[in-house]
Formats: C-alpha cells, structure tokens, sequence
C-alpha cells in the first residue's frame, strides 16, 4: 500500500534557508542544497521549498536552486513562493523541480491552475491553501497569510481541484508555529470535500501530532519546518514511531 | 556508449539525467531522431496526458518503434511506461505506441487519485530489479496499465487494485514509477539498465 509522506518545508530567502538550524550552519546559498542533502539521506519522502524573498531577483535565485537541488537529491521536491505564470512554472520544473504550488497567484487568477495543470499534468501542480478560522467557516489568505480574500477555504479546495491541482497542500493559520498539534477539523472537512490528496501543515510540534494527524484525518502527508531544522525530531526516530503506531510509512 | 533520453516536451528530462549522470552513465536529452538511432539505449520519460503526448510524438513515433525492434534497451517511464499500450482511457480516441498490447485505466478507487507518494513494489525476477526486489518506489499517477500478456509484469503494487508498477519483455523495460526520484532504490534500479546496455 501506499505510505504517509513526512515532508520537511523549508522556507529560502535569496536561496538560504531562513528558519535556520542548529546542526548546519547556514552562510550561503549552497546551504540550502546542504540542507535538502541532509533530509534526503535521513529518508525524507519529499521535500518542498517556499521562496518567502521579495526581491525581483526571485524568478532567477528559485530556478537556480532547483536546478541545484535536483542534482543532489532523488527524491521529489516542490518548490513555491511567487510563481506568477505558466512560463515561470515550466523554468522551475525543467530544471528539475517535480511540482511547484501555487498560493497567491491561484487565487488572484484561477485559471493558471488549469493552464499549467494541462500543460504539465496535475500531478506537478500543488494549490497550497492557507486557511483561518474566522466564527464557524475557514477563510482563505493569501499573501503569506495577509490578507483576507473572502473565500471558503473548503469550496476553494473543491475549485481547486476542478480545475485540475492535483494536491493540495493545506495550512492552518491558526496552528502555525504553535506546535500545538495539527488542525485535524480542517482538514477533515478540506479531505472529504476532495478526492486528491492533500497534506497537512501548520502545527506539528511532537511525533504524537503526526500520528493523531495520520490517524484521524485522511491526508497522505504532513509537512513541518523547524521541528526538523533544529532536529527536535529526526525523520527516522518519527518514522520508526509512526510504524509502532500501526502508520504505513517507508522506513 | 550512449544513452538517449527523448525530449517531446512532455517530460521531467533533465531528473532522468541527473540520476543517469550521477551513475556515471553517457546520457544526453535529446529531440532529435538521429541522436535516438544511433544510441546503445532509448529512454521514454513522460509526465502529462496520453493524448497529448503522442501528438507531440507525432511522426518521431515510427523512430521509436524502430528502436525497440532493433533490440536495443529501451526504458518507459510513468507515462513512458503507458505510451507502450495501444489505448488510454485517459484520452479517448488517441492511439499509442502498440508495441504492448492492452489499455491504461483510471485508478476506481476511494483513495486520492491521483495517487502520489511512495508504494510498495512487489519484483518479479528480472534484470531490472536486481538487489531490490521489495521496494518503496515515488508513483505519481491517476491511471495505470491493464496489458492483455500478463506474463510481462515484472512488478505489483496496490492502489485499491493490485497494479503493473513495471514490465519487461525481451529489451523493452517499463515503470509505473519514478526511478529517478526513489532514492537509493530507484538509483539501483536505473544501475541495473546501465547494466544492460553495457552487456
């Protein structure tokens, strides 16, 4: 059967990795490919990479960097952060990028979603979604979690994958960074409103987080950042938990 | 020797590479037909629709068939894999490659689909899979090959159906899977085919 994928995100600036780490000392571009390198041997299933720079020099830093890394590692990544057009989808994935997701530009322009979906398959297409419960309903930000654009969170997914995404990579506001646990409600409800895969982010604070994820939702990922750079977890010690636990997962 | 990899504007090329560079093996990403006759191996990458895809193919497809008959070792993969088949349910009236007969269907399944992620490749005995006949291999795929001869399997997996994650017949070799992007496992799988065209 298929296994849960443990995907370490890291969030580059001008092609460094910004939520730095204890045990990789982060000077230069190349650290961020150090990095990924790291994640590969430890068994990550996948890694994804947000561009959170604001430079114009991002298009050129962000190809480079997957050109980089896919050299390193044999593995999937995905790479994120600013993607605008079908041309800026099809630079980062011939240079080796296996999917790239979308946030902001989706919103504001729905139909990239189904451009780049027919003219790179879906399965290269990620619509990464940030969610924030506001009274009963889950609304979507965009913008890094800025702005508030109005949208239902859930009928978003269900547009999203209309229109031919084919993940959705879901974050919960409220949870990031909290290591409270992952918002298993919403992504219940994103889940069973869908039937592409969809992983879970924002949250994760203990191997217990994941298990309670993989347990009581129906996502077949989850993703988190600083847990793993400052080697709070390694990918081994949560997979080799996991499997105790009864969660498929490749060890 | 030389190994072409098949650009039709349908295919991560430049991962196939870079696993094949990592192994040390002469590979080049290349539209032209010359390049493809005149290499030891012909490597079919393929990401995206089926129909699309033979369009793109177009005339170069006779070149390709032409190859596989000439012996050499030829490698599908993903949609590489399914272009081998005569018809896709993905696309309706699109007709592939032949050289396998039978037809690719859609996962019918209450898992997600596509089904992406790391599955579970159970080998058959094959050149292919020396030293990894068990395996975890990267899938990325929401249809799957049904080939009428089920004798070519050379590996399952299951995504709600027990699936061809992999064929072999005579010199023509095919996954479902991603071998470039499987780690260590896929990285000895693609070692094996090196193998293969040096013999």
């Amino acid at each position: 059967m298929i296994t849960k994928r443990i995907i370490p995100c890291l969030d580059v600036k001008n092609g460094r990795v910004v939520k730095g780490t204890n045990f990789i000392n982060l000077q230069d571009a190349g650290d961020a490919v150090e990095l990924a390198k790291n994640y590969y041997a430890q068994g990550a299933d996948e890694l994804i990479f947000l561009d959170i720079s604001a430079s114009e020099e991002k298009r050129k830093t962000l190809s480079k960097l997957a050109e980089a890394v896919a050299k390193e590692i044999f593995i999937p990544f995905t790479i994120g952060g600013g993607i605008k057009s079908v041309n800026d989808i099809e630079q980062l994935l011939k240079k080796g990028a296996d999917k790239v997701a979308i946030n902001t530009s989706a919103i504001e322009n729905p139909k990239l979603i189904e451009e780049a979906s027919r003219e790179f398959g879906s399965q290269a297409i990620v619509v990464a979604i940030d969610a924030k419960k506001i009274g009963a309903k889950w609304s979507v930000f965009a913008y890094g979690g800025k702005n508030e654009t109005g949208l239902d969170a859930i009928e978003w997914a269900k547009k999203a994958q209309e229109l031919g995404a084919g993940e959705i990579l879901l974050t919960s506001i409220d949870r990031d960074g909290t290591k409270k646990g992952f918002d298993s409600d919403l992504l219940n409800q994103v889940t069973n409103a869908v039937t592409i895969p969809v992983i879970a982010s924002g949250g994760a604070g203990s191997k217990e987080d994941f298990l309670d994820v993989f347990s009581k939702t129906k996502v077949t990922g989850a993703l988190a950042a600083s847990l793993f750079h400052y080697n709070q977890i390694s990918i081994k010690e949560l997979k080799t938990y996991l499997k105790q636990n009864g969660v498929d997962v490749r060890v | 020797m030389k190994i072409a990899i098949i650009d039709y504007g349908a295919g991560n090329t430049a991962n196939v590479k870079n696993a094949f560079d990592k192994l040390g093996a002469n590979a080049i990403v290349s539209d032209s037909e010359a390049d493809w006759k005149s290499a030891d191996a012909l490597v079919l990458p393929g990401v995206g629709a089926f129909g699309a895809a033979m369009e793109k193919l177009g005339n170069k497809k006779k070149t390709i068939t032409e190859f596989i008959e000439s012996g050499k070792p030829f490698l599908g993969i993903c949609l590489g894999m399914q272009l081998l088949l005569e018809i896709s349910e993905e696309s309706s009236g699109a007709k592939g490659l032949g050289i396998i007969k039978g037809k690719v269907r859609k996962f019918q399944t209450n898992l997600p689909v596509p089904q992406i992620g790391w599955n579970k490749v159970q080998a058959v005995n094959c050149a292919l899979f020396y030293g990894v006949d068990n395996f975890y291999a990267y899938f990325a795929n929401s249809y799957y090959c049904e080939p009428q001869d089920k004798s070519i399997v050379a590996g399952t997996s299951e995504y709600g159906t027990s699936f061809a994650a992999a064929f072999a017949l005579k010199n023509v070799f095919a996954t479902q899977f991603h071998p470039e992007k499987s780690g260590k496992a896929g990285l000895q799988v693609l070692s094996n085919f090196i193998k293969m065209v040096r013999k």
